[in-house]
């Protein structure tokens, strides 16, 4: 192989473009939804309604990888190193420093931010399946580190921490678990919206060039370096706030929670719901949450074969995930309207 | 010193595992381009026929020779069933497919030979090599047989029609099928030579990490490492990639302290990203330069 080098054809690209406004719900649908969210737990159990605070949760931190992945353009399998990082915040600051529940989310916002902003910084030179094996590598270092000597005074080391789960306010006649599913969806309401409005806005519009094509947005003028690290900033502060609910809902943090297997769940999340479709992203989450119970329920022994056939169905039929279905929808009804 | 030599040669005797295991990882990549998760859990399975043929009564190099031949037909059975269809979905989506085939093998191995642990036999020996108490007779076999394999894979590529045919198809498909070449067939080849590679390391690697469904786990990490290191697009970058992660992990482990076997894989593997970061495209990668 004495070729130096090798031309690549153009309109070779990871991750396809999608259109900034093929990335939302329309209004109509969104309000719908909202209100089915705000409805639904007054009249289920209390587990389901954990499950859908989970589903809120799993959805923001699928949400957090569409922005980096879908928006722009970077592919990372290190999303359970910024959730793990965002929930020992919230864990370490409620039990050490008996800090309010509520403050220690954008405290560990900030902290995830730093962090991504700072990892985003070497992983600049790398892309594809190299930036894969970076982030990869920061997932497989992440429990390790936690678990270390001279942190366990504060992280507790292998057997994790326990958090206190807060009670409703004010004296409001809700369940601890009704609460926090609807704090939990008051954040989850702001993030999407923060997000919609990114993508909109001339950062979201930069993501989107370099995604689509690197040297035509640098040409453009696009401070590249910056806005892919900024890129990574934003995903890991949305992963850790992520983090930091799943740590007040599950009410215990742990090193072994966090593993590469939850950064592999993520990423399954956001390829179901649609790379670039913000909603999917809770779509994405709902099949990370249900459909391994649900092969656990099929087959004991063999539900991770259950599991992966799912899967595969799921991607034969929508390859582009929940995306293409709501695309068939709206086709449809548009063909409804004109008859 | 002695320390130093010894752990180097105990280095390179776990190198020969990962070294192995990148080539199969570098083959799969040549030929459709993308990094296939599910080849550690594909050797494993391969590695329990064998086993499982081994059961019945059939001599190590049948079972061998057997395991191979079914590994390239079951190879290119995936590619044509499962994945030929995804051709033209997405990449991501491509990579799930990869995951969900994990899962499968994974599950339906612990179903049909159960998660306990097996011995796994040598066809080499396990005695001390030349008097060296840290590299035994398999581990140098190990070696060898890498070595072969990538002189066989060189001569393959370099000096037949089929495999100029592959490298064609897979550098620039549009021309190659130009010039007549049927390039969906290459990549079901690719996939079957990957997958018969990947039943080699595995049943290389049986007799040292012992037979089981998950056996795979580490090795693979440290292969996709070591691919990575050498760079992708080279057979010959990815042995020495392997060689030199066995090295590193071994060396890290000794001379840093406070570095437990939890913190060796960490470690080797900031130090291939830090590599990567001064040379992006692997050690021996040729650079991409892309058309505007």
């Amino acid at each position: 192989m004495s070729a130096a080098e090798e031309v690549v054809a153009e309109g070779h690209q990871a991750v396809e473009a999608v259109p900034k406004r093929a990335m939302t719900l329309g209004t109509g649908t969104s309000l719908v939804v909202l209100a089915a969210l705000l409805v639904v737990p007054m009249f289920v159990k209390n587990f389901i309604i954990f499950q859908m605070t989970m589903l809120l949760i799993y959805g923001l931190a699928v949400l957090a990888l569409n922005i980096l992945t879908g928006g722009s353009g970077q592919f990372s399998l290190g999303q359970s190193a910024f959730y793990a990082v965002g929930a020992y915040t919230s864990a370490v600051l409620m039990e050490h420093a008996n800090i309010n529940y509520a403050l220690t989310i954008p405290i560990s916002a900030a902290i995830c931010f730093g962090f991504g902003y700072l990892f985003g910084k070497p992983a600049l030179r790398l892309s594809g399946v190299y930036l894969a094996l970076a982030t990869f590598a920061l997932a497989t270092a992440m429990p390790q580190l936690l678990k270390l000597n001279f942190l366990e005074h504060w992280t507790g080391g292998v057997q994790g921490l326990v958090v206190t789960k807060p009670d409703a306010p004010f004296g409001l006649p809700m369940s601890q678990d009704m609460w926090l599913y609807y704090f939990t969806l008051a954040v989850t309401i702001a993030i999407y919206i923060f997000s919609v409005n990114l993508l909109r806005s001339r950062s979201g519009r930069a993501f989107m060039a370099i995604r689509d094509n690197e040297i035509a947005a640098s040409s453009m003028g696009v401070n590249v370096a910056l806005y892919k690290t900024l890129a990574f900033g934003v995903s890991a502060g949305i992963t850790g706030v992520a983090g930091s609910l799943g740590a007040i809902a599950v009410q215990f943090v742990a090193p072994d929670s966090y593993t590469i297997t939850l950064a592999i769940s993520l990423f399954l999340g956001m390829v179901v719901g649609g790379v670039g479709w913000l909603p999917g992203s809770f779509v994405g989450a709902a099949f990370i949450i249900f459909v391994p119970n649900m092969a656990e329920s099929i087959s004991k022994g063999l539900s991770g074969a259950v599991f992966g056939v799912l899967l595969f169905l799921v991607i034969y039929l929508v390859p582009h995930g929940a995306r293409q279905v709501a695309v068939l929808g709206q086709q449809l009804v548009g063909k409804l309207r004109k008859n | 010193m002695e320390l130093f030599t010894n752990q180097v040669l105990a280095g390179i005797a776990t190198g020969a595992i990962y070294a192995c295991m990148a080539l199969a990882v570098v083959m799969i990549y040549q030929a459709i381009d993308h990094l296939n998760f599910a080849q550690g859990e594909m050797a494993m399975f391969s590695t329990f026929i064998s086993w499982q043929l081994m059961q019945w009564g059939v001599s190590y190099w049948a079972a061998f020779l057997m395991t191979l031949a079914f590994s390239f037909v079951a190879g290119i059975a995936i590619e044509r069933i499962l994945f030929k269809p995804l051709a033209k979905a997405p990449v991501l989506t491509n990579v799930a497919g990869f995951i969900a085939l994990f899962a499968i093998i994974n599950s339906s191995a612990g179903l049909i030979w159960d998660f306990t642990i097996k011995q796994y036999p040598t066809p080499f020996g396990s005695s001390p090599f030349l008097g060296s108490q840290l590299i035994s007779t398999h581990q140098a076999g190990m070696i060898g047989v890498t070595v072969l394999l990538l002189l066989g894979l060189y001569f393959f590529f370099q000096y037949t029609r089929i495999g100029l045919a592959m490298r064609a198809a897979a550098s620039v498909p549009e021309s190659a099928r130009l010039v007549g070449i049927n390039t969906s067939w290459m990549i079901a080849l690719g996939w079957g030579m990957a997958t018969a590679i990947g039943s080699i390391a595995g049943m290389l690697i049986a007799p040292v990490v012992f037979l089981e469904p998950n056996m795979m786990g580490g090795v693979l990490i440290y292969g996709f490492a070591a691919a990575v290191l050498g760079g992708l697009s080279s057979p010959f970058g990815a042995v020495v990639g392997g060689f030199l992660v066995g090295v590193f992990e071994n060396l890290a482990g000794t001379y840093i302290p406070g570095v437990g076997n939890e913190l060796k894989l960490p470690i080797a593997l900031a130090l291939i990203i830090s590599v990567l970061v001064v040379k992006p495209a692997g050690l021996f990668g040729r650079h991409i330069v892309k058309r505007v």
